[in-house]
This record gives structure tokens, sequence and C-alpha cells, in this order.
């Protein structure tokens, strides 16, 4: 999970200042000191880091900080503040303004995820009404086209290329003409992964920039990227003029500092974030979500927003009916089972709970998809009557079922168990204090 | 091009960034400062070393500078090069002396398995060693297809199948042919997986297993993939990849850019895992064997 071991460190920083009713001025240099090292380790960029901690100081060793009832929490606030400010104030969506046509150029190094991230913004784009083109101008890198044909493929959306042409001028001027022949409104361009350093390729990007005239101007960057990330950034700005940010491979548990030093560096917006390899693991860049991430209050937006699009609202509202009338079986459990597989890895969701970002031994703990599937393999070996009625599960069914579903009987019966056990919890729940049932409301 | 000009030709950008700003440093204070020790603190971090290594340096440095009574800056320059020289392990060659060596390239995505698969090949061809590419990078589009190119490039076998096949059966095939046809040395590109993602590491220790069990003491060399501009999250990689599959080298590429690789200090504080090769640049003959005493001379030499 990026930032998860950033926002370890600031808890534990500000666990002590939390403890104090009342800061000296030298507590507030000492929490610092560690909020450095902690951003130093995030991969921000020295002197980011530098001036962050200068406006950081600035603002808590005010006398306000010092005499407030909870310095602590003033400290964490101005943290807090602080970050979000440097990450950018508020999401920044992708801006198509120009003369249709639009088209949007992805830029960057070797292997960033450009054409990864091309085919999940044609994908994004097409989900919002648009009729994008995939435009094919890596024309260095081996089997680059054939890769951008492929995800173009696997998500119905026209890929232009022209085989063996090495001038992406002329393959951009042709894709434009395509385009307007084909109603395609926006033109994702794809480019070869480049140094920064060189100056042909660069000239190359330059042109190519100077005849798209791009809506957007993208910098594709590896979530992983340590201090040269303001070198790689800063090169690409002066030379191309970025209009935004992708942040990729954002999925790894990199703590992502090279997200605030570019952002501090190039002043453009980080405008998405890629979360994985399937094509629709592109999401919104929130910098106020980010912020919090990183200082350990749980990504409980972003886990929310997930749950409500995932999940069947109607079905959800049945299925707490049922619990309520103790009337959960196997077929409930199913259902849930279905929609949490909706949702993503479970890892994931875990990291997204306030607390969990920190418990070190939720961290150790890795949820096996492929226990999921046993479970999901059991109960859908069972018959109606067996998934309303577990008591009726005898030996002789109990062992058609784990052939049927490849397991064993040990592990039919396990599932059991923990079946009756989440029945009885449930149980507890319903009958529970008066002021609790109310208050009870199924996770999702 | 001879090798040490060629490496030196890769290593300038690194060197021209990091000893030029060294350089600067030792010029501009003639005595040594406190101001100094603060120059190289950011010197070292902003190459990538650990803040907390970096620390430890320059702590080792001042104990140093103290108990041997230095007072230049140039001898201490010397001293800091020395510390950081001995920071990292000695080069070692690869382990190809078998009747039939296997190579398994790891490493997070876009980093440059694909790439130094095809030019190691073409180094071990060059050598007279008959190599064979293996495809097990199934998943990602069109990975065979460039791997395909590489073979071509480096004129080397190659083995594939089809996208989204299991990695282990295109090993196993890749065994038996390169059995048949008397190769020397499999070089097997593997897919590119974030090593926090459980199962693909599961994957990974799967096809690891798989080698093991056709070949007596294969991987021979298992080469973690590492892009230079890898900040701190480079030191995450080698643990998943080293428990994984237990590393006996590393390549770092594209150190031809500014990056200055610097997490290899850390990987080798805390795995002592040598880096083997080098990548400086896009070219098959773009890989050349890591050397630690022209990687440290190199990274200064413009000082003196």
């Amino acid at each position: 999970m990026a930032f998860e071991g950033l926002s370890e460190k600031l808890q534990d920083t500000f666990k002590k200042l939390r403890g104090k009713g009342k800061l000296s001025e030298k507590d507030v240099k000492d929490a610092l000191r560690e909020v450095r090292m902690a951003l130093l380790q995030a991969d921000v960029n020295f002197k980011v880091v530098k001036d962050f901690i200068k406006a950081v100081e600035k603002e808590a060793v005010g006398e306000s900080v010092l005499k407030s009832i909870t310095p602590g929490q003033q400290v964490i606030k101005i943290v807090n503040d602080e970050l979000i400010k440097l990450l950018g104030g508020s999401a920044v969506k992708l801006e198509l303004t120009k003369a249709k046509p639009h088209s949007i150029l992805l830029a960057g190094l070797q292997g960033a995820g450009k054409t990864t991230h091309a085919g999940k913004i044609a994908l994004h784009l097409r989900k919002n009404g648009r009729n994008p083109l995939l435009v094919a101008c890596d024309v260095y890198r081996p089997a680059a086209i054939d890769q951008l044909k492929i995800l173009g493929e696997q998500i119905d959306i026209d890929v232009f290329s022209i085989d063996g042409e090495k001038d992406v001028v002329k393959i951009a001027k042709e894709a434009k003409d395509y385009a307007i022949n084909q109603a395609n409104d926006v033109l994702i361009v794809d480019t070869a992964g480049r140094l920064h350093v060189d100056s042909t390729l660069m000239e190359e990007l330059k042109s190519l920039k100077n005849h798209l005239d791009p809506d957007e101007i993208l910098l594709v960057v590896d979530a992983m990227t340590g201090q040269d990330a303001v070198n790689v950034a800063q090169t690409f700005n002066k030379d191309i003029d970025v209009t935004g940010i992708v942040m990729t491979k954002m999925d790894g548990d990199t703590r992502g500092g090279a997200a605030l030093s570019i952002r501090a560096v190039t002043g453009s917006p980080i405008k998405f974030i890629g979360t994985g390899e399937k094509l629709n693991a592109l999401e919104a860049f929130y910098p106020d979500r980010m912020s919090s991430r990183i200082l350990g209050m749980g990504d409980v937006l972003t886990l929310i927003e997930k749950a409500q699009t995932s999940f069947d609202q109607d079905k959800m509202q049945k299925l707490e009916e049922r619990i309520k009338k103790d009337k959960f079986t196997f077929n409930d459990f199913l259902l849930q089972l279905e929609q949490m597989k909706d949702m993503g890895p479970l890892e994931d969701l875990l990291g997204m709970i306030p607390g969990m970002g920190n418990n070190k031994q939720l961290k150790n703990l890795q949820v096996d998809e492929n226990e999921l599937k046993s479970i999901e393999a059991i109960v859908l070996s069972m018959t109606h009557q067996e998934r309303e009625n577990p008591e009726i599960l005898n030996s002789s069914r109990k062992k058609r079922i784990a052939q049927g579903s490849g397991t064993s009987v040990q592990m039919v019966n396990r599932l059991l168990k923990q079946f009756s056990q989440t029945r009885k919890m449930l149980k507890q729940f319903n009958t529970g204090g008066k002021g609790k049932k109310s208050k009870f409301k199924f996770p999702f | 091009m001879s090798l040490i000009k060629k490496m030196k030709e890769g290593l300038s950008k690194t060197r021209n960034s990091l000893s030029q700003k060294l350089f600067d440093t030792f010029i501009k204070y003639k005595y040594i400062s406190e101001e100094l020790y603060e120059d190289l603190e950011e010197t070292l971090i902003t190459a990538d070393i650990s803040a907390e290594l970096a620390f430890e340096f320059l702590d080792q440095l001042r104990d140093n500078a103290a108990n041997k009574k230095i007072e230049e800056v140039s001898l201490l320059y010397d001293e800091l090069k020395d510390i950081l020289a001995n920071a990292i392990p000695r080069e070692e060659k690869i382990n190809i002396a078998n009747e039939l060596n296997v190579i398994l390239l790891v490493g997070v995505n876009g980093v440059g398995k694909t790439t130094s698969a095809g030019k190691i090949a073409k180094m071990l061809n060059d050598d007279g060693k008959k190599t064979m590419l293996v495809a097990a990078d199934t998943f990602r589009a069109a990975a065979a297809e460039q791997l395909t190119v590489w073979a071509q490039r480096s004129n080397s076998l190659i083995v594939k199948h089809e996208t989204g096949s299991d990695p282990a059966a295109v090993i196993f095939d890749a065994i038996h042919s390169a059995r048949a046809r008397n190769v020397d040395v499999l070089i097997v590109d593997t897919a590119g997986r974030l090593h926090n993602k459980k199962n693909l590491m599961n994957e990974l220790a799967k096809i690891n297993r798989v080698l093991g069990r056709e070949i007596e003491g294969a991987p021979h060399e298992t080469l973690l993939v590492l892009d230079a501009t890898t900040g701190q999250n480079g030191l995450y990689q080698a643990e998943a990849f080293n428990e994984a599959t237990q590393l006996s080298g590393m390549i770092l590429t594209k150190m031809d850019g500014t990056a200055k690789g610097g997490i290899i200090f850390n990987i080798s504080k805390e795995f002592g895992v040598p880096v083997k090769y080098i990548g400086v640049g896009e070219k098959v003959e773009d890989l050349i064997p890591f050397e630690r005493n022209e990687f440290i001379r190199a990274l200064f030499e413009d000082v003196k």
C-alpha cells in the first residue's frame, strides 16, 4: 500500500506528541526531524523536504499552537494541510478544451507504463462517452506497437499505426486525418520511453508536441522513482510543458514520495494513478485522500466509493434484513462473497481502513485469494437445500461436496464451523443491547 | 570499443552528477567544516542512498577523520571514497560453468528484464556459448514478440508459448528443447511483478522449483533486474525477490540517465547481493559487467 510506511512513521511520531498537554518549541522540532526522515525515506526529494519542513515549522512553532489545548493535534493538522497543499489541493480532471479531435500525448522514461496507461486512459474516456483512438508512436521498442494493438483489441478500441514508419510526426498527422474520418474525438498518443538527457529523442518529442498541439501532455512516472524524479520531471516539463502527471504502479508498497516531489517541481497536477495491470486499474488522484493516507487516517473515502460502486444496494438491504431475522444462510454468504470480489484484492481494502495501515499483525496477514476460491467452490457444490439448511449436512453429503469442489472433508468441516461461528456472531449483534442493535449496520 | 571505455562512457552522466557535485563541494571548502558534511549529506541522499545509511557513512567518515587526523579536504574525500567502495561487494562473474546453465531474470514491471535478457544472450553468444531465450512472461501483451526481436538481434534460439499460458510449461518445454539442441545457457525472461503481490511471487517461487527439479543446481543465476532510478522501494524489492528465489546477483539498468543507483548500497548492506551487470543504453551491446573499483573510480574520477 502506497505511503503506508510513511504514515506508520508519522503516527509513531505523533503518538508522542499526542500524549503531551503542552508542547515546547523543542518538541515540535524533534517531531519535525522525524517527519523529515520519514519523508526522505519515502523518496521525497531532498530539497522538497527541506522546503516542506520549513513551511510546517513556521506554522507549528507559532504561539497559537504551543498554547492551544491540543498542541499535538494542531501540529498534525498543519502537517496534513501542508501535505495537501504540496500534493496539489484538489483533484484535477483531464481538460479537453482545444479543437476536435482532441489529443493527449503520453511521455516518460522507459518502463514507466506509458503503453499500458494509454490503454487505461482510452478505456476511461470511452466510459465517459468519448470515442478515443490509440496512436502508436513508439517506433523504437521492439513489439511496442504490437503491445498497443493487443491492448486496443482487449478493450475494443481502434489503434492507428503505420508499419515500418519511423517519422512520428507523420504518424500523428495521418492519425489525425484518420480520426476525423472515423469520427474519433480524442487521440491518445503513445510514445517511446526516453531518457530526459537524450537530446535527439527529446527533440522528436518537441516536434511531435508542436505538430499535435495536444490538449493534455501527460508525464507518466513510476511511483517507485527515487530522488531523480525531480530531474526527470524538470527536464520533460521544460522541453514539452507537461500539463499533468500519471503516477503508475501505485499498487506496490512504495511510499510514493516522488508524487510529492514532481508536483512540487513542475506545478503540474497529478491527474491519474495506476493501481494494477488490468486496464480498468486507473483512478483519479485525490490529494486530500492521499494526505490522510500518509498521516495514517486511512483512505476511508476511497473505500466507501469502492463499496458503493461494487455493491448492489438492494441486495445488501435484503441481506441485512435476513441477518436481522437470523436467517443468514450459505446462499447469502455466497452473495456476499461475490460482492466482495468485485471490490478488488482484500489486502488493498484492508489498507484503506483507518488504523489498519499500521497494524503490525495485519500487515503480515496476507489474504489468500485462492482460499476464497476454495470456499466458493465448496458452497457452489452444495445443493440449494443444503445451502439453506446446513444442519442437514451428514458425512456422506460432506464427502460429496468435498469431491465436487476439489477440496477435502476437513476443509468442508472447517468452513461449516466458521459459518456457524459467523452466524452466532451475527445473532449476538442482533440480540445485543438495544442501543447496539440500532447502531449496528452491516459493514457495507 | 574497450570495455572500460564503454563503462566510463555509460557512467559518465552518473559520474558527472554525483562526482561533479562532490568536486564542487570539495573546492568550495578549504577546511573541513559542518557545512561541508551537510553538503556531503545532501549529495549522498540525492543519490538515493537512504538518509539513515548516508548518516552512517558520514559518521564513519567523521570517526575515521578524527582517528587518522585527517585535516585536508581532499584526503577526506579519499576516505569517503574508500568507505563507499567497501560498502558494496566485490564483482563476481556469473556462474555458467555447468553443462546446461540457467539464468533467471526477475523484477518488478518496466525495469528492463526483456531487454537485459537479449543483451546477456548477445554477450554470451559473442563468448562462444549457445544460448536460448525463454519467454516465460506469458502475461504482458506482446512480451514474447519483444523477446523474439531480441533473439534475432542476439542471434539466439527462443522458446515461446501463447499469451496467457503457464510460464512453468514454457520453461519445461525450453529445457527439453535445450537438451536436444545442446544449448549452453537458458535465459529465462519472467513477467514483471510487484513484489507485494503474494500470488505472483508464489508463481515465481514455483518457476524456481520447476527449474531446480529439472536441472541440478538450477537456476544457476537468479538476477534481480533493478531500475537505477528506483528509490528506497528497491530494498523491499530485493527483500521479496530474494525470499522467493534466492538472488545471486543484480543487473542495474538505465545507468545512462542521471539516476545514481545509490539504492545498491542499502541492498548490499542488507543482503550482500552483488551487482553483476549494468545497463547503459538501448542497443544490444549496451550491457557491461559491473566492476566495483572501476565503478567507484568512474564515479569520482574527475575530482582528481
